[in-house]
């Protein structure tokens, strides 16, 4: 190995940006640093934004950036489908291909790296970042904690998804080329043999990366939902999104080990020369799609499960009620974490394993529509004899209801073998997931995002621009995905960048691409809500004291938004629906006794240890030993200064804190 | 106005079941609904009973939403209102007991469905099966008659209401999915592995073939013709297709199964023995290193086929 190599690897002047979308990548990359160097120096917040929010160990802060980071990606993967669907429309036979492509106006190559990336950054970096977000945001505050189990661990598990973002993003400065296999890089494809490029290796370093900081973080929750609750909170008598989350992260450290070992063999295979999936010298194929669905079928339920949680809680608070069949939902919740183990293998009955096999996890997949039927049928339960309040959070409740719904019988059409051998990997199985994924996940995301909104900011989001938001996400959604069911049965693939105009699918895809726009034009209508919000807050401003929904758990006791202990006092807890039981027995508000509170420093280890681990990324996708070894080093070293570091909290003085609350009281 | 802007939302609905309803089991570009053969026929019932099924469960649920949401809306006040109501022990054990009967009820016919339609069984046991070999290849599917020691690339013909056995592999691709819509399912096709689908044409036609694993750059290009034809006409084509100078042989195999796209249809008069299972096994055939065992065991064919 020679010196240039051993520094900088693989790299050449070549791997700088010369195509239309590394540069226009690249460009829009610099502009945004460029805009936000400017805007940090105008105000002069440098110092603000790094005391007050990069350091933080406060879950309130790291849940914030991370639905910010969550929000950028969710624009960058949109354009990503836009691109796909435009693609998909000019890409008919009897069309001319421009830019140099022979089918529409992308490479073969290049459509498949962008429907990979589609992929990865909305399953990883969007709505798990949306999860991480709101879970940080609302947990610590509805079992009655100040903090989290391990306040800096938060920091560096935000970080790690960070630098996953940072990652996945990289090709476009560095490379050129992402990996063109597809969201889980399937081996053989993903091999040395038919991926010799650094595509499939920023694959591998994106998602062991971030993958690392949710493992992190789903130990950081259980804990701290295990071991931090308030007094009096039994398992029992927690919130259903508070139980949906532990079901959620308990999920996460099972399986995100497996997947972590999946990347582990592949990067042996394609760094070490090992063969545990190639194609020859016993190399095992189907071995990796074993492993990669144990993990990517449980993994999407740690995506919706939280969701229902939230649809529990909108659905109890909106409709002025206790939540119906609290032990049944429960029951649901955990029925569904534990049948997600049970049932990966029907991505792949195509595979020819025998009936035997393929009716086993048929059935057990079927079994999955029991809890989650049973979970509909109990918060339209909740509903009846209810007074629903028509609020934006209720109307995306019903619009999970209308998608969701068929979304999941999709899925129950497809877990019967015979069937699936016919739909399978076709579009239908694209609308399938997009139905459960956006219909059920996204939607009560969205719905949590405006439900929790003001106990973080202390004004409410613009009511009438969420609700016409909403309908033009419903509209959009059924134009965009309502095709693709029928161009499923028509026996269209997916991935294809183009295909015989004989086949008859072109309209449909066109009117798959009108309904995106018409989505693009409802996420336009959610950032306008949020600057309109933001603009009138004086007069959406929430006057009820931290209040404003009259809601029924913990988070709704503290002032919005809450201080950055959250509670001076730590609330006991006597019933299921702790705050709306204390309201009613008029216990709410009491004059209380302060206390000194111990609380976490800010650190900036988590920056540190994950800047160093990105460079080590960087470095391993273009085999440049000596950086590889000095990011490894980096980080090492300061986990270890932070292990040693023996005065990581300070006590707050019992003074202060009543200081504090006499300020936010009289707000 | 409110009652008015409620009828037009009515009828668009009604009018987009009807339109969908039209495309679906009118058109007949909806190859999964409109089967030409007795396995896709089977799928395809399989699919409106499991949608009749679940539609049991469904349709109440959305009946109970658009009831719970008119009765229950804030504004009517004279609506029952009991905000303590939270559990009731029959209507737990009847919500639970319900979806598991008929969660039940699709188990059983899962079972059964996938026995019955289960890739490996042949569908007339009694019967000689017309057999076809399939190849895999980046980019394009390589078709061998092994009764007729003919070959075809991405095109395959056969005798109608003849039970059909496809034979799978594929040779140096990454998975990829052997799937004729009208005929019936898809299986994949694995370097290395050799997997089987029984299939049958009722008719003559011609039909879409695809694969819908992605396998590489031409993946798209990875659709084949599959034609149905009687008997009579399959000879006369088995005859002209022994009249082609192309010759397949380990050689022209090896050359073949280079990536490339597009590839044009062509005919080979003559095939090498044992040509499947030598493609099948040849991943073990040297336990040495990668390139070096690819090229001694395409030699060894080389010597085979003499």
């Amino acid at each position: 190995m020679n010196w240039k190599e051993f520094i900088l690897g693989k790299l050449t002047w070549n791997d700088l940006p010369h195509e239309w979308f590394t540069l226009g990548g690249t460009g829009a990359f610099v502009v945004l640093a460029i805009g936000l160097a400017i805007f940090l120096t105008y105000f002069k917040r440098w110092k603000w934004l790094w005391n007050e929010w990069l350091t933080s160990t406060d879950p309130k802060k790291i849940g914030v950036m991370y639905i910010a980071v969550a929000f950028f990606m969710f624009l960058r993967g949109g354009l990503d489908a836009l691109m796909i669907w435009s693609q998909q429309v000019l890409g008919a036979s009897n069309m001319p291909g421009f830019l140099g492509a022979q089918h529409g106006y992308l490479s073969a190559d290049h459509f498949q790296q962008i429907f990979t990336a589609h992929g990865d950054i909305m399953v990883f970096f969007v709505t798990m970042g949306f999860l991480f977000g709101l879970i940080n945001l609302v947990v610590p505050l509805q079992i009655g904690a100040r903090d989290l189990a391990f306040p800096f661990l938060n920091s560096l598990g935000f970080w790690l998804y960070f630098a996953g973002v940072l990652l996945i993003n990289m090709f476009f400065v560095l490379g050129g080329q992402f990996g063109a296999t597809g969201w889980l890089a399937v081996a053989p494809l993903s091999e040395l043999q038919f991926h010799p490029g650094v595509g499939v290796d920023y694959w591998i370093w994106s998602l062991q990366v971030s993958g690392l900081g949710t493992l992190i973080g789903g130990i950081n929750f259980v804990v701290t939902i295990l071991k931090m609750r308030a007094p009096g909170m039994t398992l029992m008598r927690m919130p259903m999104f508070t139980w949906t989350s532990l079901m959620s992260m308990m999920l996460v450290i099972t399986i995100f080990p497996i997947l972590a070992m999946t990347i582990a063999l592949l990067t042996m295979d394609r760094y070490f020369g090992t063969h545990f999936f190639t194609l020859n010298n016993g190399g095992n194929q189907m071995m990796y799609w074993n492993l990669i669905w144990m993990w990517g079928h449980p993994e999407v339920y740690v995506l919706i499960i939280p969701s229902f949680g939230i649809y529990s809680e909108i659905v109890s608070t909106f409709s002025k009620k206790k939540i119906f069949g609290y032990p049944s939902l429960v029951a649901a919740a955990a029925g569904i974490t534990l049948l997600s183990f049970a049932v990966w293998l029907h991505h792949f009955f195509t595979m020819g394993a025998g009936a035997d096999v393929n009716s086993f996890f048929g059935i057990m997949t079927m079994f999955i529509a029991i809890p989650t039927g049973l979970q509909i049928i109990n918060w339209l339960f909740t509903l009846f004899r209810g007074r629903i309040q028509f609020v934006s959070p209720i109307y995306w409740f019903f619009g999970m209801v209308s998608t969701f719904t068929f979304g999941g019988m999709a899925g129950i059409l497809m877990a019967v073998p015979p069937i699936d051998f016919q739909v399978h990997n076709s579009l239908f199985l694209v609308a399938h997931f997009h139905t459960t994924i956006v219909g059920g996940a996204l939607f009560g995301i969205f719905a949590g995002f405006t439900y929790w909104f003001p106990k973080f900011t202390g004004f409410r989001l613009h009511e009438t621009l969420g609700k016409y938001a909403f309908w033009t996400w419903l509209v959009g959604f059924f134009i965009s995905f309502v095709p693709l069911y029928i161009l499923g049965f028509m026996g269209a693939t997916r991935r294809l960048d183009h295909y015989a105009a004989s086949t008859g699918w072109q309209p449909l895809f066109l009117t798959a691409l009108v309904g995106i726009c018409i989505l693009a034009l409802a996420v336009g209508i959610q950032i306008l809500q949020l600057i309109v919000s933001i603009v009138k807050r004086k007069e959406l401003r929430d006057t009820t004291g931290g209040d404003p929904w009259d809601g029924h758990t913990l988070e709704w006791a503290t002032t919005s938004p809450p201080p950055f202990y959250n509670y001076a006092v730590i609330p006991e807890v006597h019933g299921r629906d702790a705050w709306w039981e204390m309201k009613k027995q008029g216990t709410a508000h009491k004059p209380v006794k302060y206390h000194d509170l111990e609380l976490p420093k800010n650190t900036p280890m988590g920056i540190y240890i994950a800047g160093f681990i990105f460079l080590f990324g960087v470095a391993m996708t273009f085999h440049a030993t000596l950086f590889s070894l000095i990011g490894l080093f980096g980080a090492v070293t300061c986990a270890f200064i932070r292990a040693f570091d023996d005065h990581s909290e300070y006590i707050l003085p019992a003074a202060e804190v009543e200081k504090i609350e006499n300020r936010l009281r009289k707000k | 106005m409110k009652k008015l802007s409620g009828i037009i939302v009515f009828l668009l609905i009604v009018l987009d079941v009807y339109l969908l309803g039209k495309i679906l089991i009118g058109g007949k570009n909806v190859q999964i609904l409109n089967p030409q053969g007795f396995v896709a026929l089977q799928e395809r019932n399989l699919i409106y009973l499991a949608v009749a099924l679940m539609l049991i469960g469904a349709i109440p649920v959305f009946i109970m939403a658009i009831f719970v949401g008119r009765k229950y809306h804030a504004n009517n006040t004279n609506a029952a209102y009991s905000p303590d109501w939270d559990h009731h022990h029959g209507l737990q054990i009847f919500f639970w007991g319900f979806l598991i009967t008929i969660m039940s009820a699709l188990s059983v016919i899962v079972w059964v469905a996938a026995h019955q339609l289960d890739p490996h069984v042949a569908l007339e046991p009694d019967k000689k099966p017309f057999v076809v070999q399939v190849f895999a290849l980046r980019y394009k599917w390589l078709f061998v008659y092994p009764q007729q020691g003919i070959a075809s690339v991405n095109y395959v013909e056969f005798p109608e209401k003849t039970p059909l056995t496809f034979e799978i592999t594929a040779s140096d691709t990454p998975m990829t999915s052997f799937w004729i819509p009208q005929l019936g399912g898809q299986i994949y096709a694995m370097s290395g592995m050799a997997t089987q689908t029984h299939l049958i044409a009722d008719t003559v036609g011609q039909y879409r073939g695809a694969s819908s694993e992605i396998n590489g750059d031409g993946y798209a290009d990875m659709v084949f013709t599959a034609h149905s034809v009687t008997k009579s006409d399959f000879a006369a084509w088995a005859k002209r297709v022994k009249h082609s100078p192309n010759k397949l042989t380990y050689d022209s195999f090896k050359k073949l199964s280079q990536p490339s796209i597009p590839a044009q249809v062509t005919f080979y008069s003559s095939t090498p023995d044992n040509l499947f299972t030598t493609i099948v096994m040849q991943y073990m055939a040297h336990p040495s290193t990668g390139a070096q065992a690819k090229s001694e065991t395409m030699s060894g064919m080389n010597g085979m086929s003499k």
